[in-house]
């Protein structure tokens, strides 16, 4: 096909530049690990049917089989618009989300009367519609990829996207509870049937403009400072934006009842604060405050109760889930249950009795498969997000541009920490929060946000690795025309 | 800026090491904890979805299961309710197991090592085969009259137990605790009706769940007077031995004295032990306990059982239903001395001393069997799903509490009792009856509790040997004992008992 890569040879030989030698299309690579997930799904949603209705259905590889499509789909968009991108990011998710949908309609089937399971329409459920979720979340990624040909572009529209942010966050916690809440956290909003988490989205928003902010500013927070205990702080005055970021994660900690939420923002800001300054400091400020605020949430909580209660009893449950087990803690209780359960190995795919676990299709995706894949899959899992993590990250390191190191890395980070506080929640580790797990959970505002985050990474490993055009001449206008011929090698892009 | 990134990348790192630490904690460490918590319905449901076994005597079902629609596949049936109640025991779905349900809960559900044969097969069939079947050494029959003789008792007695055993070999014969209780509504698949019922009967008079004939201790009254009078034998005594008796005795110490249950029963100041155990001799057994010392009388009774703390009944090689230890109780003075005032009490069943049915019914074993104590089962053999024997049980001694001289004597003693003394009820027509009857005070109660040890044998050989507790029964209490214990050890018989 198109882009075959370079032969490694090169005058790279001479050890002059040896970082150029990324200018690599590796398209194939993707393609075959891009199947090999697809196999890998296939041969899930196989199992699952073979223990669940005893015989594997003839329709078996059909939800298999669509999502292969649309993700082979994605990567031919990829080809085109972003040849050199990172080539695991893509197959890491598709496997996670594909291996998501077949789960979901495994817990689909053990809802269905065992009559109906052999003929549970393929489009029906949470997997249908998850599966449907899927190929829109393909092709918001794939539309991101097209609209935005160059991650600076999006820095033109920090400030917009900066108040785009913050509206989503904070429409859920103005709008009636009605309209906003479930499970006692409001980070919602419900119209008719549809339900939108528009945090999600928030997140993608906030880290750009964080980025492009502190893109501007970072002279001034780095550089003056005074120094204590060995470490240098910043002005006061200088604190204006981390106390206002961190005002507004209590906001959300105290009006939309959701740790997790909170801990997020705040955690990406920070982080992303840490890089651009590279200050400890910050790191030091940013987790004394967060602990600070969460200490007081909880004594408030303890005390005078009102909007502070919710975070409490989470506490409070956090601690021990079986003091209540059949009522406040059940949840919990029945979610490191099922872990248990599981043990090591696991029930195998459809063996186990994930739906015992409330809203197992959602917050608790992770102990429902945890029952069936046991621990060993479980760890695969936590591998496969430590992969795009850190793929994501390394898209910050490659990339030449401020504004791109801090967007990657704030949005790699931004999701590894999203996986640890719902992870950690569903296992007993922190206190249990409401957050989705990124593309397993059922649900399409967060499987698109996240997507959407991927599409980012993509574009941002893109220019990482798109080889150097001598001067950097196309300099915040689109992608920069044609890679050209580099060294001599023979390096054909289609242009779309 | 790209240092802080790796740092980033490395606390993702801790991160994820920290979850991958606390799956490991969850999924591995606590796995066994949380997999058989009692708040987890998972295994359950997997549990459920195999047939279990058959508790079974003489080819009946006591357990069985049936097929339902519901997302447990199996329901558990009881089909005699009350009558096996307490050896059989339940399986809830919530609730605690008891009896062999729990006793030999892996090889009815199948999981014991012992049928790992056809876990394996499984694994390819991809069939779920049954558990295990429980064959009991119970007598239907005798367990009909166990229950009809303690619930029909003209005595006023709300409260008993019945336990018969084979003397040869250990193996339990009838075994009935009164009141009783229907299992079927405990092992509901309506978790909250099972709760329900089991509340009501936690609540309900005379405590129904109760297990008397192994968790009841009270005293033994007069049936304690068979270790008393081992204990003589075996220190020189004859059953023509002399001993004091008289109307009265008072002990050194104490100013209560102790009388006979009648003026008529051995007034005058000297008699043969045989006599005093066929009359029942208060003022002889008294006397004769502060002559022999506490030591003796205590060693002896630990020598039948008392004590142990151990004991379970059910399988032989391994678990069972727990029993309660039986007491001799404290016999001393503050100075470490005997209290010979504690020591009279103590030699005719009161005082501290505390037996179990099942215990008495040891006794009464020990003396019909030569003297060879065995240790008693319920569990006669374990079948596979395909009822091909897994196991059979071969009976157990414990010890020889008395040699075999003794027991001779003690049988002629105890015969004696039966023929011409206070366990007349006993008899059964054609075979050798022997026994001892009890009546125990406890507390200020007017109503005591009345006893009756005793054994059958046909031509010198042990047929069956039972124990009958007939708690706060009105006058006559230890011979109504009597007449059941007859009953059922007749049954016995009839069932062609004592193989």
């Amino acid at each position: 096909m198109t882009a075959r890569t370079t032969p490694a040879a090169s005058p790279a030989v001479t050890g002059e530049m040896p970082r150029i030698r990324m200018s690599k299309s590796r398209r194939n690579a993707e393609l075959g690990l891009l199947l090999f997930a697809m196999a890998l799904i296939t041969a899930y949603a196989a199992t699952v049917e073979a223990t669940m209705l005893d015989s594997v259905t003839p329709d078996f590889w059909i939800p298999a089989a669509l999502v292969s499509l649309v993700f082979l789909g994605l990567h031919i968009v990829i080809r085109f618009l972003a040849p050199y991108a990172d080539p695991a990011l893509v197959p890491a998710v598709a496997l996670i989300n594909g291996l998501g949908v077949a789960f979901l309609r495994r817990i689909d089937l053990g809802r269905a009367d065992a009559a109906d399971r052999a003929n549970f329409p393929i489009f029906a459920g949470d997997g249908g519609r998850q599966l449907a979720w899927t190929l829109l979340a393909a092709i918001m990624a794939a539309g991101l990829l097209i609209i935005v040909r160059d991650h600076r572009i999006v820095s033109r529209y920090a400030y917009t996207l900066g108040l785009v942010g913050i509206v989503l966050v904070m429409i859920p916690a103005v709008l009636p509870s009605r309209y906003s809440e479930i499970n006692g956290a409001k980070l919602w909003i419900l119209i008719g049937g549809f339900s939108i988490q528009p945090g999600e989205f928030a997140k993608l928003a906030l880290v750009s403009f964080f980025a492009y902010y502190l893109v501007r500013k970072r002279e001034v927070l780095s550089l003056a400072s005074r120094r204590f205990l060995g470490i240098d702080f910043p002005r006061g005055r200088d604190l204006g934006p981390v106390v206002a970021v961190w005002l507004l994660s209590l906001l959300v900690l105290v009006f939309e009842k959701d740790l997790g939420t909170a801990l997020l923002y705040f955690g990406m800001f920070v982080v992303i604060l840490y890089v651009a300054t590279e200050r400890v400091s910050w790191l030091i400020i940013g987790l004394l405050l967060f602990f600070g605020g969460a200490t007081l949430a909880y004594s408030l909580g303890a005390s005078i109760g009102g909007p502070f209660a919710n975070f409490y009893d989470r506490v409070q449950i956090w601690q021990d889930p079986f003091a209540d087990p059949y009522n406040a803690g059940y949840q919990p209780v029945q979610s490191l249950l099922g872990l248990g359960t599981g043990g090591l190995f696991g029930a195998g795919p459809g063996g186990g009795q994930p739906t015992k676990v409330p809203d197992v299709e959602d917050d608790f995706i992770f102990a429902g498969l945890g029952e069936e894949i046991g621990l060993f899959g479980l760890s695969a899992f936590l591998v496969m997000y430590l992969l795009i993590v850190e793929r994501g990250l390394r898209a910050g390191l490659a990339v030449r541009d401020s504004f791109g190191k801090l967007l990657a890395g704030g949005l790699a980070f931004t999701l590894g920490l999203q996986v640890f506080v719902i992870v950690g929640g569903v296992s007993g580790l922190i206190p249990l929060t409401g957050q989705t797990t990124p593309f397993l959970s059922a649900g399409g505002s967060s499987l698109m946000a996240n997507w959407l985050i991927i599409a980012m990474l993509l574009r941002i490993s893109d220019a990482a690795g798109r080889p150097v055009t001598g001067s950097a001449s196309a300099q915040g206008d689109g992608p920069a025309g044609p890679p050209v011929k580099l060294h001599g090698a023979p390096t054909e892009v289609i242009r779309s | 800026m790209n240092g802080p990134l790796r740092r980033a990348g490395v606390v993702v790192m801790i991160l994820f090491g920290l979850l991958f630490a606390n799956l490991n904690w969850v999924q591995g460490y606590k796995a066994d904890e949380y997999r058989n918590s009692d708040f987890n319905g998972r295994v359950q449901v997997a549990e459920y979805e195999r047939a279990r076994g058959v508790i079974e005597v003489g080819g009946k079902a006591l357990a069985d299961g049936k097929v339902t629609t519901g997302e447990l596949k199996y329901l558990r049936t009881y089909p005699f309710k009350s009558e096996f109640a307490h050896v059989v025991g339940y399986k809830p779905v919530n609730l605690a197991a008891t009896g062999i349900e729990k006793a030999e809960n892996e090889f009815l559900a199948g999981t014991s090592d012992r049928l790992f044969g056809d876990r394996f097969r499984d694994m390819f069939t991809g069939e779920e085969t049954a558990g295990g079947n429980v064959v009991l050494t119970l007598s239907l029959r005798a367990q009909d009259a166990a229950v009809k003789g303690l619930a029909n008792n003209d005595v006023g007695s709300t409260r008993g137990a019945a336990v018969a055993i084979n003397p040869k070999t250990g193996a339990v014969q009838a075994f009935v605790s009164m009141p009783s209780f229907d299992p079927n509504p405990l092992v509901s698949h309506d978790t909250n009706a099972a709760e329900a019922a089991f509340n009501q009967l936690e609540k309900a008079k005379d405590s129904p769940l109760k297990n008397r004939v192994l968790g009841e201790v009270l005293p033994p009254g007069s049936t304690f007077k068979v270790i008393d009078t081992a204990a003589a034998l075996e220190n020189g005594l004859t059953p023509q031995t002399n001993i004091p008796a008289g109307p009265s005795y008072t002990a050194p110490t104490s100013g209560t004295p102790i009388r006979n249950a009648a003026s008529s029963v051995c007034p005058e100041s000297q008699v043969t032990l045989a006599e005093a155990l066929r009359e029942s001799c208060n003022t002889g057994f008294a006397q004769l306990a502060v002559r022999l010392g506490a030591t003796k009388i205590k060693d002896k009774a630990r020598a039948f059982g008392f004590e142990d703390e151990s004991l379970t009944v059910g399988n032989l090689d391994g678990s069972g239903l727990p029993v309660a230890a039986s007491r001799t109780g404290t016999i001393q003075n503050p100075d470490g001395g005997d209290d010979p005032a504690a020591l009279a009490q103590s030699g005719i069943g009161q005082n501290n001393v505390r037996m179990t049915p099942l215990q008495g019914a040891m006794i009464a074993a020990t003396v019909a069997n030569g003297g060879e104590r065995m240790r008693p089962y319920l569990v006669q053999q374990l079948l596979g799903p395909d009822r091909r024997t897994i196991s059979t049980t071969s009976p157990k001694k414990i010890n020889n509490p008395v040699s075999a001289t003794v027991a001779a004597q003690l049988q002629d003693m105890m015969v004696n009792v039966v023929e011409g003394g206070t366990g007349r009820n006993a008899r059964i027509n054609g075979y050798t009856v022997g026994g001892k009857t009890g009546t125990a005070q406890d507390g200020g109660d007017p109503n005591d509790h009345g006893w009756f040890i005793g054994f059958v044998l046909k031509d010198g050989e042990p047929i069956s040997a039972v124990c009958v507790l007939l708690e706060r029964a009105t006058a006559g209490g230890s011979a109504e004992a009597a007449k059941i214990g007859g009953d059922i050890m007749e049954a016995v018989i009839a069932d062609g008992g004592g193989n």
